[in-house]
């Protein structure tokens, strides 16, 4: 039996991570197990004052357990690539890890009213699109599919949190097989 | 379909490497990477990548703009991206004068290198949409792919190939649908102006004021109705060639403007005081006899002699009839694909009535004869009776002389058998094209037991 594994880098908001488990386990079809994982302060770049995401990749990928088919795990940290100035998250394209960051997912981080509503849906569309590259989907050209290149928070919001019809076809097949 | 095209990220820190080649994977694309320029040289030798993103600093003796140049030489089509962590206005200027795209400074942002591979991106499908468009129009008016095998339309194949790379003007002469314009485009697409524009305008369609505008376009407010400034067809022709067609047509006016045209290479537009220049070869093409024209006063003997600098006279399709069985099975050939229509060949007795007709539309009156005939045929080769249109034109081929050695019952028999199978067996039908009553036409079956 192959499980989705759901962890937690260090305190993750309990509200959110939840959600994001329910969500997986009914859009992926496959048993969910938490996860609890020390929290990034390794890949900490002083100069930038962020978490480097590949560093996070490369821990996921020693503490993914055996009977793992994902490992998805949910950070509030803000992580970076090198070439980018942050990313909402991070896959193995077609591999077993992705890392979502919720640090830019609430309203307060552009400085507005905080919005539990807005936050929560927001979580739970990276974390599908994160854990859709990991079962090999690439972005989609429909903007409201949840594997969609969102890269604001206000393209994250126009989409839905669910695949479209041919990303959710390709989604069974790339399952069927990794199965 | 992003898929089709690749990707390479050179870069000497292997961290920034895989990391902007998984972000660009994310997207769909094939990403190579390269650790240095000499490596990326040498991919580069080996794959068409459409986007490069290059560091600029890079260690070896091979800086990013050193790799963009050697890329560049085998590539010229390639997008060059110069990515930086040390932005300053030189570099930016050096990389841009030596063909960067764009220049970016590293950390950027995610929306700025989406934006800018999808706006690279959708320019090369466009790119590539044109030149497979271009590659489709100039085969399907290359001079081979001109249907003949009579002497004289070889002649003019010959020429027409051996004028095709010079900027001489071509009067094409010839009558109604006998292929000037596949001639003019022969020639345009087989020299060195094919990939620039072929601009044909029919000179008989257009009013002279109508016709003026088109050709040289007009200048905001020149006229009621012109609201805005227009390039006229000699301007979107530039580099290029433009077809004249019906130039027979002209005004007396219009015959002035295109004299200047021809001797100077320049025109107003309408309304406009700026002289405008072009590099433009121009074909004529007419159905009318313009030498005879010039000879009754109608047309300016200074312009003939400018348009007929080389002439071609394409005969009409009823002095090349050895050519009519190949355009008719050529036409069979592509309409079949065209209607959907399963029909593989002409009957013999289908191409003697092709033979025999007098085609006074030539070549485009034998191609929409035969559609017809395709349209009404039931099974897959086109019989005799498919042509039967042909007859009703009041256009017989030859003169009708009667077969020696048979009697009138022997005829009668004939014509009741062949018109019976034309109208499937129609009894009312057949006897008003025969003229008798249908009782008659019963009476006859029955006595020359014809089948129906």
């Amino acid at each position: 039996m192959k499980y989705l594994y759901v962890g937690a880098m260090g305190e993750v908001d309990r509200e959110a991570s939840m959600a994001v488990r329910e969500r997986v386990a009914v859009e992926f079809g496959a048993p969910v197990r938490p996860m609890d994982l020390p929290a990034a302060d390794f890949a900490y770049d002083a100069g930038r004052r962020q978490y480097a995401s590949i560093p996070v990749l490369e821990m996921l990928m020693g503490a993914c357990p055996e009977d793992a088919l994902k490992l998805v795990a949910v950070t509030e940290r803000d992580l970076f690539i090198p070439v980018l100035t942050f990313v909402f998250g991070q896959a193995q394209l077609g591999g077993r890890v992705a890392i979502v960051s919720l640090a830019r997912l609430r309203q307060e981080f552009y400085g507005l009213a905080p919005n539990r509503e807005i936050f929560l849906a927001r979580a739970l569309k990276e974390t599908l699109h994160e854990t859709g590259h990991t079962f090999g989907l690439v972005h989609c050209a429909e903007r409201s599919c949840a594997m969609s290149l969102a890269t604001s928070v206000r393209q994250i919001d126009s989409k839905q949190a669910a695949f479209c019809a041919p990303c959710a076809m390709r989604l069974r097949r790339y399952a069927r097989e990794q199965l | 379909m992003k898929s089709h095209w690749q990707i390479l990220v050179v870069d000497d820190e292997e961290v920034m490497c895989e990391s902007l080649a998984a972000w660009l994977r994310e997207d769909g694309y094939l990403v190579d990477t390269a650790s240095s320029g000499r490596e990326a040289v040498e991919k580069a030798r080996q794959k068409d990548y459409a986007i490069y993103f290059v560091d600029l600093k890079m260690p070896g003796g091979m800086d990013g703009i050193e790799t963009m140049m050697q890329v560049r030489r085998m590539h010229p089509q390639a997008s060059v991206i110069i990515i930086t962590a040390y932005a300053t206005v030189d570099t930016a200027i050096a990389a841009m004068k030596e063909g960067a795209q764009e220049y970016i400074v590293k950390p950027c942002n995610p929306e700025e290198i989406s934006l800018l591979v999808d706006r690279i991106i959708k320019v090369k499908n466009l790119q590539r949409e044109n030149t497979i468009l271009r590659k489709k129009l100039s085969r399907q008016y290359c001079v081979q792919d001109v249907i003949s095998k009579n002497a004289r339309m070889h002649e003019i194949l010959e020429l027409t190939s051996e004028v095709s790379s010079l900027r001489s003007t071509v009067l094409i002469q010839g009558e109604s649908g006998t292929g000037k314009e596949l001639i003019a485009r022969a020639i345009h697409f087989s020299g060195d102006r094919a990939a620039k524009p072929f601009v044909a305008v029919s000179c008989a369609a257009l009013a002279e004021t109508l016709l003026e505008s088109e050709l040289f376009g007009h200048e905001k407010g020149s006229f009621t109705g012109a609201s805005q400034q227009k390039r006229g067809k000699f301007e979107m022709a530039d580099g290029g060639t433009v077809f004249l067609d019906e130039i027979g047509d002209i005004s007396p006016k219009l015959q002035v403007d295109l004299l200047r045209v021809l001797q100077d290479r320049a025109f107003y537009r309408v309304g406009g005081s700026e002289e405008v220049r072009v590099d433009v070869r121009v074909i004529a093409a007419t159905h009318v006899n313009l030498q005879q024209a010039v000879a009754e006063g109608k047309f300016r003997d200074d312009l003939f002699y400018r348009l007929n600098v080389i002439e071609i006279r394409i005969p009409p399709l009823r002095e090349r009839r050895e050519d009519i069985p190949l355009l008719a099975e050529h036409f069979v050939e592509r309409l079949s694909h065209e209607l959907g229509r399963h029909v593989t060949d002409v009957s013999e007795a289908a191409l003697r009535v092709l033979m025999d007709y007098n085609w006074p539309g030539n070549v485009r009156e034998l191609e929409n004869a035969v559609e017809r005939a395709m349209v009404s045929c039931r099974g897959t080769i086109l019989n005799e009776e498919d042509f039967a249109f042909l007859a009703q034109n009041g256009q017989p081929g030859k003169t009708w002389t009667a077969p020696a050695g048979m009697t009138l019952q022997e005829m009668e028999k004939i014509m009741i058998a062949a018109t019976l199978q034309r109208t499937s067996g129609n009894i009312k039908e057949s006897a008003v094209v025969l003229g008798i009553d249908r009782s008659t036409l019963y009476e006859k079956i029955k006595r020359y037991e014809i089948p129906r």
